[in-house]
């Protein structure tokens, strides 16, 4: 039946006689449509004889003409050399060995050079001391900073050497009599100190004064009161036995670090023996993950601990500390001469006391001592000061940036006023951007050099490649101040031929390093007259209720010289594993008692609260909290080096200035937090799992354990268990060939690689994620897409903290559970499992593509675009890769990377692979990836193919030492070792045999070709 | 009807002004040749005998000294007349005796040259430096080139495509011609009213096809697979450039450098022996030959000319001009210009090629992937370059393992597992995607 209804449109329909209901009747549109206004003036419309036929007509063609030249090839120029210089052949690699010394990291490295180019750091296997870090890695790419300093300056105008020279003689001319501080970095060069003391007897109105913008001054200080020279001891911990630190973090950049390579010698278990790592320390450091028995101690309590261990008593110390002490010093004494007590307090007194403790102690070397420190903060105060209160009437900044680093925020108004002002820099910094006169200096990697940086073992720096831009160095322009009309370099030879005796400067040279039984004093003298008798800037407060701080380097930033380099923002700090950030560590405790708190959020980022940090009137504001696990209640831990704006480009301008928390002096330092009301923090953070609840990702036992367990009745050891599975209701080896649903292809012929990483001298120092990086061209994503878990690095260092007091503890409770509810619940259980205890145990697993000999990935690629070689290498092939991202679901490590974006020439993606100096440092050899690919470890196959090229070519066997991973050839601890197994003299072969050995998830049955070794710690069973 | 006679008479017109144009051209070149025959033939003059000479003079002097441009030493047509018999003899035999003796004439020529010592023929007689001086007193023979100029050579080249192209236009003026006789006779047969047999009305053949059913299945069939393998071909050939001979900016002839005078390729791509890359030789290495070749003989450069249409003496001062070399003090300016050679052989980024590999180790000629080299007057990719061709190779191609100890071991183990005497490329790994692909 039809409806009756009658459906109106409008209520205007009601309305008969609306003119809105006629129009409609006729139009589509009531009003009409304003056409023109949207096509433009009629006139230009009129004029124009394209029809809409035309239009299309155009459209077609130039699509059809677009596609058909679509499919010519490009045309590619070559450019040859006119005169190809010798030893330059396009295509293979120069090695140069040359150092850095930038004031903070001092190493001996050599440079890969291709075509010209500096593309990669690697370690100088011919010097004995370490240091080769992560930032020493990833200074290559500093060189090619696009923010560096390209001329010299004159008045904050770019100008030619001619004209600066000019000004700045007439101002050292004006400046006659007045007093001028020449403000370094510590060179501990002898070329370099030689001609700065000519420099001051030709300009006497000038004084020297270094400044380590994280000093030690007060170890400097009692070993120069204790022995006469300005130098620090020297530390071979591989010979200790029992090493106790009171908050030194001797693995990171504690002295000016590089320790961690004789120490990571002494871990390993060797007949039974390793050397006993005992920590007090407030930050959770790496020295602390590493150490057998870790305490947390606040800064105020630690001089008590060490006041007790050198004979002092314990009172006063809570009672677990109390214990730890005195057990620490029975170790010390059973040990005698093996012992060795080192501490990061940094007042003379503390230090003192450490020199005379170890005074008959092997680990310590006071004959050979240290110069890679020279700075004494009480005159670097002083200089501050006097700049402050008008007596110093000009600055002369070599290598250093008060500006941004001194405590004073008044110094940067003084410096302004400075009668002259003149700034030796790399880039456009802070001090740079003020001065009337600013120098461009040269990248290390363009200079020429010397350093001493123990005493009589020398180094050699040389220029891997010309200046890039219009600068010269610091030594030249001195030279020329002094009216010398030598070249650096000769004058550098000058000095050497005293050093060199029967050895060639060109042997030398070659080497990169050379010992000599000369020694040649290179640390600056400070005089008593020029030290400020407090070093404190009054901030000081001493309410009973703050927090005591301890400022400390980040593994990636370090003092934060190569901020503006995104592989070092974005390599994840060994503990927190957070990127992009610094923050304030604070202990749960107190981060409850606060308010404070992290979370995460939806898209599985980490949130964090914020804070006001106060130091008197010194106030950094908004500074993100991390709440650190092991972190001593009642200290807050901020990292240095960051905060920085001044020739940083946008992106890169992360975290807080923490130096303005009195980063000058040596006492202990206290501030307190003040909650920012509902502001909230979003890290950069890649891991947020961080407990293995007791499962079997990292094997762990004690050295009691190691020593005593006899074999099980399977041939293994129970601490080192063989997974097993039931096969026929019968228990069988996971490795067992009945337990295998695959046909295993036959590896026993030609290579066959093996990555080994033993966990018991990694110390997670991340040379070799830097070291990877640079090899592979892996991108840098930014902070926003690592926080969405996109971070592309090829290989991780995960860091599982326990939730109990050790991951035994934690085995044990899991364990133990029973049923789902109740005490042992499992339920809740696991759910306290994820939580880390107030003081955890730490581990610290490198994990790389792990190149399954049955691996998962390769059997759910429906395009075959990853495949097993026969030399046990996993191989992705890129452009054959379309993206489904199966293999990254499929595989059990989490170590497949994909491309969501393209990351080079991508302005969304604005870091190094986006300009064409940052492009330099890409390595010819290995693949830009492109977007929508899947990337991985590749075990560096175009290392290995190299050699085996090398070896093909020269008609021999590979020699085992050929064969290297980029991260085993940067790691200088041994805890990775690369090699082929079916060569039975390599050391890798060895390194399987032992009884450490393990695979990652062996349950899995993914047979890898990279194992493990337990970690062993030297501690009884908790 | 008026309008097609009158088309008519104006190609008819043209037709002749053609012919006649081309009759008359014919001659005039024949009697040019004819005229430059003539005069080279004329008898040289001179004392001393010319043809001796001038072996003496291409085993001793041409290294340095040229007949009538300055080289390494000066020119040296007409040298008799310039200096006295006697002192020609002594300075050829000693020239630095000559000028430690003080002799004035000596001693400006010595400094009039940067000081270059002439080497001493101390074994050549006064006869033998009769017979080359008589050589070098012969007059310079007028060349072809030089007398007709090169605008005419050009222009004879001009004037074959002339040719070629009147007569394409004669032939179809025919064509039209033809077809406008056919047009109008019919015109005139109907005007006449001549009757054509009529042919019977027949199905047509394509009715009939598209009656069959079958028919038409297969055909389409057949038709849709036609194009679907061209349209393969042309898709598969999207970027394989074989064949591609770019123009360089300097036209280098391979023929010339590793045919004819059978120049090694690894002189001047020697890094292909320990590098991945065989190298664009720098300029520095062209200069190793040519600071003493300024150009090349007339019949090389006559061939040039004619089969190739490049002046070889121009390239090279082109490469002269490149690498900053002034031919008339024989010194470098220091003003350089690198070259932008045009690449021929463009692997992609994500494939990995090694020439030390295969140049060095499997000792593969360069000619199985190049193609003749040496008879390539414009260098072009030989091969296709696809994945496919590598493939092949490294299947079909076994391991030459003699002397090598790398491959001791593994061939002997490996020739065990797989059964065989010889291992190809393949057997050793050669397939695997991670072998050229990181």
């Amino acid at each position: 039946m039809a409806s009756n209804k009658k459906y109106w449109k409008s209520v205007e329909e009601l309305d008969q006689n609306s003119s809105i209901v006629k129009t409609l009747q006729e139009n589509e549109f009531v009003e009409s449509i304003p056409t023109d206004e949207f096509l433009g003036d009629k006139e230009t419309l009129e004029g124009s004889s394209t029809t809409r036929r035309d239009f299309l007509k155009y459209v077609g063609f130039t699509t059809a003409a677009a596609s058909l030249a679509a499919c010519e090839g490009p045309v590619i120029k070559s450019i040859p050399y006119v005169v190809a210089p010798d030893e330059i052949v396009p295509g293979v690699a120069n090695y140069y060995a040359t150092a850095i010394a930038d004031g903070f990291d001092f190493a001996n490295v050599l440079v890969k050079t291709r075509e010209g180019r500096p593309i990669k750091i690697e370690r100088n296997d011919l010097s004995a001391s370490g240091g080769v870090n992560a930032r020493v890695h990833a200074s290559v790419l500093s060189l090619y900073d696009n923010n560096r300093l390209k001329a010299p300056m004159v008045g904050k105008e770019t100008a030619t050497w001619e004209a600066f020279d000019k000004a700045a003689s007439e101002k050292m001319l004006a400046m006659k009599g007045k007093d001028v501080v020449l403000l370094t970095q510590t060179f501990a060069s002898p070329s370099t100190s030689k001609l700065i003391n000519e420099f001051t007897t030709a300009y006497p109105n000038v004084r020297h004064v270094s400044y380590d913008t994280v000093s030690s001054s007060g170890t400097l200080d009692a070993f120069q009161e204790k022995f006469g020279t300005r130098a620090m001891p020297d530390y071979d911990f591989g010979k200790a036995h029992v090493i106790v630190s009171v908050g030194a973090d001797f693995l990171g950049d504690w002295q000016g670090g590089g320790y961690d390579a004789g120490y990571a010698q002494g871990r390993i278990p060797k007949n039974g023996k390793m050397s006993k790592h005992i920590q007090f320390e407030a930050n959770m450091t790496l020295s602390g993950a590493n150490a057998d028995n870790r305490i947390p101690v606040i800064p105020s309590d630690q001089k008590k601990v060490l006041d007790a261990l050198t004979g002092g008593s314990t009172s006063g110390l809570a009672p677990n500390v109390a214990k730890a002490v005195n057990m620490a010093k029975a170790l010390m004494l059973q040990a005698g001469t093996k012992a060795v007590l080192v501490t990061g307090l940094q007042d003379q007194g503390s230090q003192r006391r450490v020199l005379d403790a170890n005074a008959a102690s092997v680990v310590m070397d006071t004959a050979k001592p240290r110069m890679t420190r020279s700075a004494n903060n009480a005159e670097v105060t002083k200089v501050m000061n006097d700049v402050i209160n008008g007596s110093v009437k000009g600055l002369i900044t070599v290598g250093v940036d008060p500006v941004y680093s001194f405590p004073n925020t008044d110094f940067k108004a003084a410096y302004e006023k400075l009668e002259m002002s003149l700034a030796f820099a790399m880039k456009n910094d802070a001090t740079a951007s003020l001065a009337q006169l600013v120098a461009a200096t040269p990248h290390y990697l363009e200079s020429w050099g010397d350093v001493q940086m123990k005493k009589g073992s020398y180094s050699l720096i040389q220029p891997t490649i010309r200046p890039i831009y219009k600068t010269r160095q610091f030594q030249e322009t001195l030279l020329a101040w002094t009216n010398n009309e030598t070249s650096y370099l000769d004058y550098i030879k000058d000095t050497w031929s005293s050093v060199l005796g029967g050895t060639s400067w060109n042997k030398a040279l070659e080497a990169g390093v050379f010992t000599s039984a000369t020694a040649i004093d290179v640390a600056p003298v400070v005089s008593d007259a020029m030290l400020e008798s407090n070093t404190s800037n009054g901030a000081l407060s001493s309410a009973i209720d703050d927090m005591e701080l301890v400022l400390y380097t980040k593994t990636a930033m370090g003092d934060g010289q190569q901020a503006n380099n995104p592989w070092l923002q974005e390599m994840p700090d060994p503990i927190t594993r957070t990127s992009w950030d610094n923050y304030v560590t604070v202990s749960a405790a107190d981060a409850k008692d606060l308010g404070l708190e992290n979370h995460h959020v939806a898209n599985g980022g980490l949130n964090g609260s914020v804070v006001n940090v106060k130091m008197g009137a010194v106030t950094v504001a908004n500074v993100p909290v991390l709440i650190q696990p092991g972190q001593a209640a009642g200290s807050v831990g901020l990292a240095l080096g960051y905060g920085k704006k001044d020739a940083v480009q946008k992106e890169m301008q992360t975290g807080v200035n923490a130096y303005r928390l009195d980063s000058l002096s040596t006492d202990t330092l206290r501030v307190s937090l003040e909650k920012v009301a509902g502001a909230e923090h979003e890290f950069a953070c890649v891991q947020l799992q961080n407990t293995m609840m007791g499962r079997d990702i990292i094997r762990e036992t004690t050295l009691e354990v190691f020593n005593t367990t006899k074999k099980n009745h399977e041939g293994g050891y129970d601490w080192n268990p063989m997974p097993m599975v039931s096969k026929d209701h019968q228990e069988i080896p996971v490795t067992d060939p009945d337990a295998d649903l695959w046909t295993s292809f036959d590896r026993s012929v030609g290579h066959h690689f093996n990555l080994s990483i033993d966990l018991n001298a990694c110390t997670g120092c991340g040379a070799c994620v830097i070291a990877c990086h640079s090899e592979n061209n892996v991108p840098v994503v930014g902070k926003s897409e690592i926080r969405r878990s996109r971070d592309m690095h090829w290989l991780r260092i995960d860091r599982y903290y326990s939730s109990e007091e050790s991951f035994d503890a934690d085995k044990d409770k899991k364990e133990g559970f029973n049923g789902l509810f109740g005490e042992n619940g499992s339920l809740g259980g696991f759910g306290e499992l994820e939580d880390p205890a107030a003081n955890p145990q730490v581990a610290f697993q490198p994990v790389m593509c792990q190149h399954c000999n049955h691996a998962p990935c390769e059997s759910v690629c429906p395009v075959a675009a990853t495949s097993h070689g026969r030399q046990g290498q996993n191989q992705m092939a890129y452009n054959r890769c379309v993206g489904t991202r199966y293999c990254a679901n499929n595989c059990p490590y989490k170590v497949r990377r994909f491309n969501w974006f393209l990351y080079n020439e991508n302005d969304e993606f604005d870091y190094h692979m986006n300009n064409d100096m940052g492009r330099m440092v890409l390595n010819p050899d290995v693949n830009v990836r492109s977007r929508g690919v899947m990337e991985k470890c590749s075990m560096c196959i175009q290392k290995t193919q190299l050699s085996i090229l090398e070896a093909k070519r020269d008609g021999r066997p590979v020699k085992d030492a050929e064969f290297q991973t980029a991260c085993s050839a940067a790691c200088d601890k041994g805890a990775m070792v690369f090699g082929d197994i079916n060569d039975h003299d390599s050391e890798v072969f060895e390194s399987k045999k032992d009884k450490r050995m393990y695979h990652l998830l062996e349950a899995v049955g993914t047979k890898p070709n990279v194992f493990y070794k337990t970690k062993v710690r030297n501690s009884t069973k908790a | 009807m008026q309008k097609v006679n009158f088309k008519n008479i104006s190609s008819r017109v043209s037709l002749f002004l053609v012919t006649a144009m081309l009759t008359f051209s014919i001659p005039t070149f024949a009697q040019a040749e004819a005229a430059a025959v003539t005069e080279a033939a004329a008898p040289a003059e001179g004392a001393g005998d010319a043809v001796a000479g001038k072996a003496l003079f291409n085993a001793n002097c041409a290294a340095c000294h040229k007949l009538d441009k300055k080289a390494t030493g000066p020119l040296l047509r007409g040298v008799a007349d310039k200096y006295d018999r006697d002192w020609l003899y002594l300075w050829i035999k000693d020239s630095q005796a000559l000028v430690k003796s003080g002799d004035a004439t000596a001693i400006a020529l010595f400094e009039a040259n940067n000081k270059s010592v002439m080497t001493s023929f101390p074994a050549l007689t006064n006869g033998d430096i009769d017979n080359i001086l008589a050589y070098t007193s012969e007059p310079l023979p007028p060349k072809p080139e030089r007398k007709g100029g090169d605008g005419e050579t050009v222009e004879g080249g001009v004037s074959n495509n002339v040719i070629l192209g009147a007569l394409a236009f004669i032939f179809l003026l025919l064509i039209t011609m033809l077809f406008l006789v056919t047009g109008t006779l019919k015109k005139i047969a109907a005007h006449n009213g001549v009757e054509y047999p009529t042919k019977e009305a027949k199905k047509p053949l394509y009715k009939a096809i598209l009656e069959n059913q079958f028919l038409l299945l297969v055909g389409a069939v057949f038709l849709l697979l036609t194009a679907a393998y061209f349209m393969y071909g042309f898709f598969m050939q999207v970027g394989v450039d074989q064949g591609y001979a770019p123009v360089q900016p300097i036209h280098y002839s391979h023929r010339i450098h590793a045919g004819d005078n059978e120049i090694d390729c690894n002189y001047c791509h020697s890094s292909a022996r320990k590098s991945k890359h065989s190298g664009i030789p720098s300029l520095n290495v062209c200069m190793n030959c040519h600071k003493n070749i300024a150009g090349v003989s007339d019949d090389v450069l006559a061939e040039g000319i004619n089969e190739y249409g490049v002046d070889y003496n121009k390239e090279i001062e082109k490469l002269y001009d490149a690498v900053g070399w002034d031919v008339e003090t024989q010194a470098y300016t220091g003003e350089t210009k690198p070259v932008k050679w045009v690449r021929i052989h463009n692997l992609p980024d994500f494939a990995y090629f090694n020439h030390s590999q295969h140049v060095t180790v499997a000792g593969v000629a360069c000619q199985t992937c190049h193609g003749p080299v040496e008879e390539m007057e414009i260098m072009e990719q030989f091969s296709p370059l696809t994945m496919g061709w590598c493939i092949n190779c490294h299947r079909e191609t076994n391991v030459d393992l003699k002397g090598n100890e790398y491959y001791e071991k593994i061939h002997e183990e490996l020739s065990k597992k797989y059964g065989v005497e010889q291992l190809t490329a393949a057997h050793m790994g050669g397939l695997e995607c991670g072998k050229c692909h990181y």
